[in-house]
């Protein structure tokens, strides 16, 4: 499927918090649920061999819609921590980025023919390999991906975004001198 | 010799603190906008972090997406508790760091991006960014608007930054004048089912031709605002004289010498002549009709005049899935004539249509009509001053003789974070910009348009094609 978008990874309900708690439920809470609010038997959340799975294949553009981040807290809460999709969104892509959720994109045909594999095997399994930058797949065999040097260091290293940037506190002061001067009139509006 | 650059380019090129890679600079942000959803741990974790904001007077925070429209005198009346938390809590967050705030009884209260452009935050060639997608509305202005996502507005909060991968220029010009009874909204739409909802993903768009220019700048919003339903993370029009008119008296744009150093400046903030863009597409005006969602995804769009399609007739596979989930969920068959679908709900509001030139529309089509028997009409102004306006020109009698509700300002029923939501299996003619299951209300049905086209389905009943409506009535005027 297509254009996941992340109204429907996390819908309203769950946005209404001042915290980042509570947001495993709210993962695809209403598109895995029938009108009476019991849980659908053909949504692979829902079924007993996809249970506890932390590997999503996914469609492509997935992601898209409103920034809420929320989406991606929700979805390492409920210990997914790898989505696999053609396309990512460009800020879900981002999201991913800023918490540790490893976003993949693969041609489509690879992506469909690992989610065929995953399907047909009896016991689906994917492991996935940061340092190699490949995926096991359940019949032995593995697949490489591409992933940035730079983001790929974030994810190993898993530093702090910020405090990284706050090194160069003395680049943003002296930018921040010359673009006053530059555009002087931004500066001294009211 | 320098090389010719876009506007997009220009206005990274001179807001690049550092570069740290290829595809990456760290970004300055001259303003930065926040809402009571997405800022909350943020700010908490800034406090957790023991940080302080880096530029108090670079942000302004408004109170939009969970607030009821239906009016109350203290938070107090408000029955959604986790909805009061959050707008008490970003009181407290603001007034701890010095932020403004617009909080939910100021008088310039609204919808953040109707009333960040209405007070003269909004300039051209500013970095804008804001912990919501449709931050692309102030490319209207020329300005490089974005969103972002909780963990950045706690970034920019402590370093008035953003860690920014730069997209590539894409340039869509519309080519022709705009046709009677078509309007920016439809020009964006058809801009989406043209590229589809991922085609702009990576680029960043600049929209262009006569007829984009002949827009007011609250349409250019609207194009600018929606244009993120098309994968796009930046969206921006060059500015005219018509923005520097917009912009003229504005509470908080330059005054005096300022002013018109700012002006010459911004006469600049056009992409070269020769500037490369990665990817083109040309929308011819000619065959642009009002537009109108079938489906639930923004790029499921067809002309008024046209029909439901068969999900068989799609060429890829994955688009037929998605077209057959999709009608199954809106309760449409193929091939239906979008104008014998019934609606039960019309809405007018939004950060995309709300502003007064909608408003202004939206009453010509109300004016002397009734809504049809059992629609059930809301019309929400984007700003506490947008609805002061509305009511001193009569629209709003023109909106409540029509038999609409007449609101107060908020995000609403867009996204229905508040008490304004659809039910489920009922069916909203929207003049909003995502249709997605769910979006409206558990298993509501949206279907998108121009907010002309959204009082035209309320005369009605069903999906009309507003222009053959204005053209009976002024048969029986003669």
């Amino acid at each position: 499927m297509p254009n996941i978008d992340t109204d429907v990874i996390m819908p309203k309900q769950f946005l209404k918090r001042i915290d980042r708690e509570g947001l495993a439920e709210g993962v695809f809470h209403d598109v895995r649920r029938k009108d009476d609010g019991s849980l659908r038997d053909d949504f692979p959340l829902n079924q007993p061999r996809y249970k506890g799975a932390s590997i999503i294949i996914g469609g492509r553009n997935f992601g898209c819609g409103s920034s809420r981040e929320h989406a991606v807290w929700g979805m390492l809460q409920s210990g997914i921590r790898a989505v696999i999709a053609p396309s990512f969104a460009g800020i879900f892509f981002g999201n991913c980025e800023k918490n540790g959720l490893l976003a993949i994109a693969m041609d489509e045909e690879r992506v469909e023919d690992l989610a065929n594999r995953v399907s047909n095997a009896v016991d689906p399994k994917l492991s996935i390999d940061i340092l190699q930058c490949e995926i096991q797949v359940p019949d032995g065999e593995a697949i490489s991906f591409d992933i940035e040097p730079v983001r790929r260091q974030i994810l190993l290293e898993g530093r702090d975004h910020i405090e990284v940037t706050l090194s160069k506190a003395a680049k943003i002061k002296d930018f921040e001198t010359s673009h006053a001067r530059a555009f002087a009139y931004l500066v001294r509006r009211g | 010799m320098v090389r010719p650059k876009t506007l997009y380019e220009k206005i990274v090129e001179t807001h690049t603190v550092d570069r740290i890679d290829e595809k990456t600079v760290l970004l300055y942000v001259d303003f930065h906008v926040m809402n009571e959803y997405t800022s909350p741990q943020a700010f908490a974790g800034l406090r957790e972090a023991d940080r302080p904001v880096w530029h108090p007077e670079g942000h302004l925070a408004v109170v939009d997406h969970v607030n009821p429209t239906r009016a109350i005198t203290s938070l107090d009346d408000m029955t959604d508790r986790d909805a009061r938390l959050q707008i008490e809590n970003l009181g407290r967050n603001c007034d701890r760091h010095g932020i403004e705030l617009f909080d939910l009884f100021d008088a310039r209260q609204g919808i953040e991006h109707v009333v960040v452009p209405e007070y003269g935050y909004a300039l051209p060639g500013m970095v804008i960014a804001c912990g919501d997608s449709h931050t692309t509305t102030y490319g209207a202005l020329g300005a490089l608007g974005f969103g972002i996502g909780t963990s950045e507005i706690e970034h920019v909060l402590a370093t008035q930054t953003l860690v920014y991968h730069v997209l590539k220029p894409m340039r869509v010009r519309f080519a022709g004048d705009l046709p009677e009874g078509v309007t920016g909204k439809d020009m964006v739409m058809a801009f989406i089912a043209r590229a589809g909802v991922a085609g702009a993903v990576g680029y960043a768009v600049e929209f262009e031709g006569p007829a984009i220019s002949a827009l007011g700048v609250e349409a250019r919003m609207t194009i600018c605002n929606m244009a993120v339903e098309g994968g796009a993370r930046a969206a921006m029009i060059a500015p005219d004289d018509r923005v520097v008119e917009y912009l003229r008296g504005k509470q908080h744009v330059p005054k005096g010498t300022d002013w018109d150093a700012a002006v010459a400046h911004w006469k600049t903030l056009r992409s070269d002549r020769d500037a490369d863009f990665a990817k083109e597409i040309i929308i011819d005006m000619a065959g642009i009709a009002p537009q109108v969602t079938w489906g639930t995804s923004p790029d499921q769009c067809v002309p008024v005049t046209g029909r439901v399609p068969d999900p068989q007739s799609l060429g890829e596979k994955s688009d037929r899935e998605a077209a057959l989930r999709a009608l199954d969920y809106m309760g449409l068959e193929p091939g239906t004539s979008l104008t014998e679908v019934p609606v039960n709900h019309v809405f007018i509001g939004s950060c995309t249509n709300s502003r007064i030139a909608d408003l202004r529309a939206a009453a010509r089509v109300l004016q002397g009509r009734h809504v049809a028997p059992g629609i059930k009409a809301i019309a929400v102004p984007g700003s506490q001053a947008v609805k002061r306006q509305a009511e001193e020109e009569g629209l709003a009698d023109v909106f409540r003789h029509a038999g609409f509700e007449w609101r107060g300002s908020g995000c609403s029923m867009c996204l229905a974070m508040n008490d304004d939501v659809i039910p489920a299996g009922e069916r909203c003619a929207s003049s909003t910009n995502r249709n997605f299951e769910g979006r409206q209300g558990r298993g509501a049905r949206t279907h998108l348009m121009s907010p002309a086209m959204v009082a035209a389905a309320a005369v009605t009943g069903h999906i009309t094609d507003v222009r053959d409506l204005m053209r009976e009535t002024n048969l029986e005027k003669v």
